[in-house]
């Protein structure tokens, strides 16, 4: 190479055509590794979704990369058949940002934990999703650390017992959508391991998303806190404990739509239209580009037992993403500068000649 | 101007080197006065090298003594490796420029005063009782006092500025008198000035005017009737520009990564004294230099080395407190073995220390500061140029063994300026040939080892058939996949040692300055090298039995330091900390070692090592 030569990643070999052409399926993204979660954990059916989803994506396996902390949910890159890069505690964000500077190309995705995202790593959480690197954090939420086996986590309710607070926790916890709302995140969603349904759109949306792309997904821990989200996970009472947000509609819940959401006082109220036919004009229609998250943070704070649980996209923007403004900046500079020249770089500013 | 200007009774006297010292305000303009002077000396010819002193503060109130700024510079023949022990030549701008700068000042040497600062309003922000240039304080010293500012300001009058913008033009009257006194030319002067100031004419006359008029004082003034011409150098042929520390390290990193052939992803977080590498490479963007300034400094390691897992080059910059908050960074790096480049600035410490100030206590800490058996190649820069060609070097370790590297730099280094030789980049190794291409797919395994590097292959995601994992916890031998057999643990801390003490096959030998044997052998790390080299060819020149080794590869050494050590009946390790080189070589070596130790925040001077090499020989 010339020392002058444009400088690029080395060239890869052309895909495979096999990798290229043939549909892919879940299977293809599996890996021979015996996946050691607890039986009956939320993570399966997390795994299974993204497998699928990523199969649907009509994108080559090698154009994805898996970046994790430390945690269960972190063990997931070695159960997904694409390049895979398991970090340290609470660093994901941080090595993700790297691995996509690099390679813009690239399919990166982010899976973490209510601890490893929200209490070591927040400040990676919150700046990644503020830069708006084009990544997709997944953050499994099972409010407790289950890894060290069983302490509260940032996310345990007020007054949890647990093995690090045996007369209960004495800290309010922490809202990951909200958290990501304020962080300026680009797309903010919730979902919950036990609708594959809803998982499954939720993450190809996320996937389809340009830009730092967070959902939450509320996911049972069967050791340390089996039933956490029992109220939002149980089918049965799924049409009264969660409210589904679509874009654009008005915000209904219950059997047939009975019930709606409005706003008085600054307080969010729920409506009983059946009761109450004539205020269905009051209920608030969802609106996943508004320019304020406002409204998006307050539906993150619905929460059992007064009102359902929010599900679904919370806020989608557009805003140019942070590796591809960098890539502009670098190729601005060689249309301003023309095409780097070592030597000359080298030799800029005063010189002389010692004969 | 020309010799001929000595006909009117004056001397001009050769000098083989001199030191002098522009201090004033931080205001002044100190540090632009003394760099183009350093400019010109070296267009003269002669070697340089200059270190600044500037506040910690970033705006200290005027006048004070916590506001000086200092600009050294010595200049003269290839004996020049320091900026100087003390200055020949003091310009002090105002009483506590002075009252800062003395106490290191040759004695009988020569002061430049404005006199128009000596109000006692500054002499109390000075915290002098009374005036030093009356009280006969300064006996034993060659005062010149110059009504500096009054003078300025009438030089200037035909520029039509008003009299505040035209007085700051006083550094330039300064460097006009230092100019007649080292009988160097002020063409030079000028027409940099034409460049610097084309788009303000009025400022740029300014400047002119005082120059010549500092200049035409000191020619005139009965107060200096001996000028020094400084011997050049014999520096080798070549081209060169002055390069600080920072300068160098962020221009060989760019370098390295050009020739390698990838993208360089510097991911930093703003610290003193490493944030100039961080500034230059932002500037650098059309060499595809990707810079993220990082949220914090775990980030910074951990993006650095994600870019380096996508197939760029991660690099990342930092001082002490920084290192600290890196190390679990780098035992991942360790053990998924990437490359990472990690430059350390060091500055005094403990904790935030003395920011500002220099030391090299960080060795230890580089060599066995992270948890678990987490070796890793240690480098260290002699002199600000040299940062060039050590920077490369950390690349080419890092893509060769896939393994992080640390450069120990030092806030000295980092500020320190000297006269680069700018190589011919046809000529810098080409790099991409250090990783090895992996095989074809069906048989790549990500901890299958190159047999004679033992570095692992390095695919990069994005690249069809080579997808896996890697990451923090023990990877089994070849496969990488997670184990905790405990046979395996044991043969991977072995491999990833046995990779790195390879690298002492692959690297120069120990070479010594001096005989082979010998009574006295000095080692030195690091931006010890010009104070220990000087101060060993000085005792050279006496006939004494000396030599000095410096160690630029920390880790792994060089195979032959043994028995270079053991050709010398002692041994001296002077270093800007407790003696943590010397423990290090007793505790490998098993042999006596004295240890010279200096804390105080400042380089070595020549003449500490060269005392401490006198007792030693006497005794």
């Amino acid at each position: 190479m010339s020392a002058n030569a444009a400088v690029s990643l080395p060239e890869s070999p052309a895909p495979s055509a096999a990798d290229c052409l043939r549909q892919l399926t879940r299977k293809d993204f599996q890996t021979d590794q015996e996946v050691r979660w607890c039986p009956g954990c939320g993570d399966y059916a997390i795994l299974a979704q993204v497998q699928k989803v990523l199969a649907g994506l009509g994108r080559p396996r090698h154009q994805f990369v898996f970046v994790s902390g430390i945690g269960c949910s972190s063990r997931f890159p070695y159960y997904v058949n694409t390049y895979g890069f398991h970090g340290i505690h609470g660093r994901a964000p941080a090595i993700a940002t790297g691995v996509k500077c690099a390679n813009p190309e690239l399919s990166v995705w982010v899976v973490t934990g209510d601890g490893d995202g929200l209490s070591i790593g927040t400040n990676h959480l919150i700046h990644a999703l503020r830069r708006n690197v084009d990544l997709k954090i997944l953050l499994f939420n099972n409010r407790i650390y289950g890894l060290t086996k069983g302490q509260y986590s940032p996310t345990s309710e007020f007054g949890k017992r647990t093995k690090s607070s045996p007369l209960g926790t004495i800290e309010q916890p922490i809202n990951p959508v909200q958290t990501a709302l304020a962080a300026q995140a680009t797309f903010v969603a919730r979902t919950i391991y036990a609708d594959p349904g809803h998982l499954a759109q939720t993450l190809e949306a996320a996937a389809r998303h340009r830009g730092a792309a967070f959902i939450e997904i509320l996911q049972n821990c069967r050791i340390f806190n089996e039933g956490a989200f029992d109220p939002v996970a149980d089918r049965a009472r799924a049409e009264e404990s969660r409210i589904l947000l679509r874009d654009g509609q008005p915000l209904r819940f219950g059997k047939g739509g009975r019930f709606g959401l409005a706003i008085r006082d600054m307080e969010p109220v729920v409506v009983d239209l059946e009761a109450e036919p004539h205020r269905a004009a009051e209920l608030i229609v969802h609106n996943v580009r508004s320019t304020s998250p406002a409204l998006a943070a307050l539906l993150a704070e619905l929460e059992p037992p007064h009102f359902p649980t929010a599900l679904g996209v919370f806020r989608q923007v557009e805003r140019p993403t942070y590796e591809e403004l960098l890539m502009r900046q670098i190729r601005d500079a060689v249309a301003k500068r023309g095409h780097p020249d070592l030597q000359a770089l080298l030799q800029s500013g005063t010189t002389w000649v010692v004969e | 101007m020309n010799p001929g200007s000595s006909g009117k009774g004056q001397q001009l006297q050769e000098l083989r080197q001199s030191t002098v010292r522009f201090a004033g305000d931080s205001g002044d303009g100190m540090q632009l006065v003394g760099s183009q002077f350093a400019d010109l000396a070296s267009l003269s010819g002669c070697a340089i090298r200059t270190i600044p002193d500037f506040p910690s503060e970033i705006r200290a109130p005027a006048g004070t003594l916590a506001g000086v700024s200092g600009y050294q510079l010595n200049f003269g023949g290839e004996e020049v490796l320091t900026p100087g022990d003390q200055p020949f030549v003091l310009v002090a701008m105002n009483p506590a420029a002075l009252r800062v700068s003395l106490p290191e000042l040759q004695p009988g040497g020569l002061i430049i005063v404005d006199t128009d600062e000596f109000t006692p309003e500054n002499l109390a922000k000075a915290k002098y009782a009374t005036n030093p240039l009356e009280d006969g304080s300064l006996e034993g010293y060659r005062v010149v006092p110059v009504a500096m500012t009054t003078l300025t300001e009438e030089a200037t009058k035909p520029t039509g500025l008003p009299p505040s913008a035209r007085a700051r033009c006083k550094n330039f009257f300064a460097l006009g008198m230092t100019l007649w006194l080292y009988d160097q030319p002020m063409q030079p002067l000028l027409e940099w000035l034409m460049r610097k100031f084309r788009k303000d004419p009025a400022v740029m006359a300014a400047n002119a005017a005082s120059l010549r008029a500092g200049y035409n004082f000191a020619n005139t003034t009965e107060l200096l009737r001996v000028h020094y011409r400084v011997a050049p150098g014999h520096l080798p042929p070549g081209r060169y520009r002055r390069v600080t520390g920072n300068e160098a390290m962020a221009l060989g990193l760019i370098a390295a990564a050009h020739r390698a052939g990838r993208p360089l992803v510097y991911a930093s977080y703003p610290i003193t004294p490493a944030s100039e590498i961080l500034h230059e490479l932002s500037a650098r963007k059309e060499f595809d230099v990707r810079v993220i300034q990082c949220e914090d400094e775990i980030a910074a390691a951990c993006a650095a080395l994600g870019a380096s897992f996508a197939g760029a080059l991660g690099a990342t910059g930092t001082s002490g407190p920084g290192l600290s908050l890196k190390t679990e960074t780098l035992g991942l790096a360790v053990m998924t073995e990437l490359p990472l480049v990690v430059v350390d600035v060091q500055r005094a410490g403990p904790s935030t220390g003395m920011p500002t100030k220099t030391e090299q206590a960080d060795l230890l800490m580089a060599l066995y500061g992270r948890h678990g058996e987490a070796p890793l190649p240690v480098l260290a820069p002699a002199t600000p140029a040299d940062c060039f060609p050590i920077a490369f070097e950390a690349i080419r370790l890092a893509i060769r063994y896939m393994t992080p590297v640390l450069v120990l730099s030092d806030g000295f280094l980092a500020n320190s300026a000297e006269a680069f030789r700018i190589p011919d980049v046809n000529t810098l190794p080409d790099l991409r040939a250090e990783a090895p291409p992996p095989p074809p797919p069906g048989e790549f395994a990500p901890y299958r080892r190159d047999p004679k590097t033992l570095a692992r292959p390095w695919v990069a995601p994005g690249t069809p058939g080579y997808e896996h994992r890697i990451g923090g916890l023990e990877k089994q031998d070849v496969t990488g996949l997670v184990t905790y057999d405990s046979e395996n643990h044991r043969r991977m801390v072995e491999l990833r040692a046995r990779k790195v003490e390879g690298i002492a096959g692959d690297i120069p030998p120990a070479t010594v300055d001096g005989p082979a044997q010998g009574e006295l052998l000095v080692v030195g790390w690091g931006s010890t090298y010009g104070a220990i080299a000087a101060a060993v060819r000085q005792a050279q020149l006496e006939g004494h039995s000396v030599a000095h080794l410096h160690l630029r590869h920390l880790n792994p050494l060089p195979r032959n330091v043994e028995s270079v050590l053991r050709g010398f009946r002692r041994v001296l390790v002077p270093e800007n900390n407790t003696g943590q080189l010397a423990t290090l070589l007793q505790s490998r070596f098993l042999l006596p070692v004295q240890s010279l130790p200096k804390v105080e925040g400042r380089p070595f001077l020549i003449r500490d090592i060269r005392n401490t090499i006198e007792e030693l020989l006497r005794s």
